[in-house]
């Protein structure tokens, strides 16, 4: 009763695989014993002989920036905990992955856990914290079981648990499971969560658990990719890691890639060392023989939809280092998170699905607004109405009842979510029909011609 | 007292009642997850409830009552739980569930079509509508399987994909379905 192997697809040449590196060797497995022949945990034995403010400074210095979604600066989070305030600190690991699009996580924690409990007993040590939990959507059974194992491997060798090597440091791990509410990815829904209760998000301020988190203590919340690259930021230094990366996005970024794509897949690559088009028609073979590409939404679901042919001005590098103002077309788009954001988008959690010509926009937006209003948590009236309506009105558009009124019905709905509620979900769930809207009225107004009894 | 009792919902007879058929190993189990969480019992919740649904297939007002007192709450702190969460049920499920991934990067690959050809090799309706709240998804006759859409299962690079009990099945074919069903159907 099992599935087919994953067999991990041997790197591109574009890639450096830092996170992937161990899992891609031949024959690596999830055990204490592999990882220590792979150099495991001998990050943590350097980083407990530095002192814990050099540890931060680090991380400060390595440009890495959060790998769930949002992007904020790492070490800038680690630096609103005050490591001697007397008060019991948190960090807990964001590993809910549920944005479609994203897929890297869940084979970190399959193929690779002790990666994962390396870096966070590193991070709890800058952080002065002396218990995590490692937060894993229920949808990954196996992971929890894999993780758990490894966390009791780790313990039994003194990397977790009591006096870690001996350097007089606690820190113990838990894994928690979910239950299957996309919500619990928001960083405050997740200490809700975990704190037992249902999943609302908390009201903002304060805006970071670094302030009050979870049971009202400084609390960290990292995703499973951010924590396994401070293990890497000490392993290479701070410089060296840096270096992979663009001047404000450090290291390796994971793309998975996913849609209408030759070679699918999850692509580890220096931060902004490829543009979009190098993305999908070189690292991802391209698109399927004889399409042509119509769409691509760069950053997870809720990133803005971007149209093929697109043109977007920015101020990009010119030759003599100056910053100058260019037109840049849409596959000339450079895959990081300042370009990204100047494109009118986000790279997000690194999820890039691909469209071609032979898909319906209205189709594409219908799958992820019915996405939207499964999953709002239902506590703001704007997400909760909001999101049923949009999923109500394109799905009525698809199947011929749509009324002429209906793409700017849509938007009206879409313009009053955003910015109305209390997490970013109301942006999450509005940013795919605005943007869709925008880019490809026509397909929109094609379906809304009056033929049905919907009023106007 | 309404505080302490569950709002009605879809429950099992007095008689088969979960809490009467709990046994050492599983109160020591809890026990131990509990310890998990030495700050606040609260967090337990759901771990029990997990924990619960794995013994007994969907989780009874007895389970809640008990989980409740276990943790010093009130029922309605974890039924409100049980409501909330789409992987809990408040009625058995088949043995098997196939859990089909409905969302984007699945569709594109085919995953309707997936769900529907789970459906027919199972003896379901491919259209039944399944609406959550605690409902068992659709099963067939004979309670060996059930079949429901879920969304993203965080697998868009191979899709289309679903969950067969703890088992995730990749790149589905629609030609792979009867040989999938057929693993299970023991």
């Amino acid at each position: 009763m099992t599935a087919k192997p994953f067999v991990i697809p041997p790197a591109h040449p574009r890639e450096r695989r830092i996170i992937f590196g161990n899992i891609s060797k031949p024959g690596y497995d999830a055990s204490l014993e592999t990882y220590l022949a792979n150099g495991g945990y001998e990050s943590l034995r350097k980083a407990m002989k530095m002192e814990p403010a050099a540890i931060l400074d680090a991380v400060k210095a390595s440009n890495l920036r959060g790998r769930g979604g949002a992007g904020f600066p790492c070490g800038t989070k680690w630096s609103f905990i005050k490591r001697d305030d007397g008060k019991p600190h948190y960090i807990v690991v964001n590993g809910d992955e549920s944005e479609p699009g994203t897929f890297k996580d869940r084979y970190v924690l399959h193929y690779d856990p002790h990666q994962l409990i390396e870096g966070l007993v590193i991070s709890a040590f800058a952080t002065n914290c002396n218990l995590c939990y490692i937060y894993i959507r229920c949808e990954f059974p196996q992971a929890a079981g894999i993780v758990w194992n490894a966390i009791k491997e780790a313990r039994a060798k003194g990397f977790v648990g009591k006096n870690i090597l001996g350097s007089g440091f606690d820190c113990d791990i838990y894994v928690h499971q979910g239950a299957g509410a996309y919500i619990c990815g928001e960083e405050t829904s997740l200490i809700e969560s975990l704190e037992g209760k249902r999943p609302y998000p908390r009201i903002k301020p304060p805006y970071f658990p670094a302030v009050l988190g979870l049971y009202m203590k400084p609390t960290i919340v990292n995703n499973v990719e951010t924590i396994c690259h401070v293990k890497h930021i000490i392993a290479l230094g701070a410089e060296e890691y840096a270096k992979m990366g663009t001047p404000g996005d450090g290291g390796t970024r994971t793309m998975c890639v996913s849609g209408d794509v030759m070679r699918p897949g999850f692509y580890e690559l220096p931060a902004g060392a490829v543009t979009l088009g190098e993305l999908i028609f070189e690292v991802c073979g391209g698109l399927k023989p004889g399409r042509t590409l119509k769409a691509v939404i760069p950053g997870g679901s809720s990133a803005k939809v971007l149209r093929a042919g697109e043109v977007f001005k920015m101020k990009v590098k010119g030759p003599d280092g100056q910053m100058i103002d260019k037109e840049v077309p849409l596959l000339d788009v450079v895959m990081d998170a300042s370009s990204l954001t100047a494109a009118g988008t986000m790279v997000g959690s690194g999820g890039v699905m691909v469209m071609d010509d032979t898909r319906d926009m209205v189709w594409a937006l219908n799958n992820l607004n019915q996405f939207y209003a499964h999953e709002s948590c239902g506590q703001c009236t704007p997400c909760r109405e909001g999101s049923l309506w949009m999923s109500k009105i394109t799905t009525r558009m698809l199947d011929g009842g749509a009324a002429p009124a209906d793409p700017k019905t849509l938007k009206n709905v879409a313009d009053n979510i955003a910015g109305r509620t209390i997490c970013a979900f109301g942006e999450a769930c509005a940013w795919p029909t605005q943007s869709f809207l925008d880019k490809f009225p026509e397909e929109f107004s094609a379906l809304a011609t009056g033929n049905s009894s919907n009023g106007s | 007292m309404t505080a302490t009792e569950p709002p009605s919902a879809p429950s099992s007879p007095p008689a088969s009642r979960h809490v009467d058929r709990l046994n050492p190993d599983f109160v020591a189990h809890a026990e131990e997850l509990i310890s998990h969480y030495p700050v606040s019992a609260r967090s337990a919740s759901l771990p029990l409830l997990h924990l619960w649904q794995n013994e007994f297939g969907f989780v009874d007002d007895s389970g809640i009552e008990w989980i409740a007192a276990k943790l010093g709450l009130q029922p309605v702190n974890i039924y409100e739980l049980v409501t909330f969460y789409p992987w809990f049920r408040r009625q058995a499920a088949g043995k098997t569930v196939i859990r089909v991934c409905r969302t984007l990067a699945c569709a594109l690959a085919g995953g309707y079509e997936i769900k529907e050809k789970f459906c027919s090799a199972v003896g379901l309706d491919p259209h039944a509508e399944h609406h959550g709240f605690g409902t068992a998804p659709p099963t067939s006759a004979d309670g060996r399987f059930s079949v429901e859409f879920v969304e993203c299962l965080a697998s868009c690079g191979s899709a289309p994909v679903a969950l067969v009990n703890d088992d995730l099945h990749e790149r589905i074919s629609p030609s792979d379905v009867a040989e999938i069903v057929k693993q299970y159907d023991r």
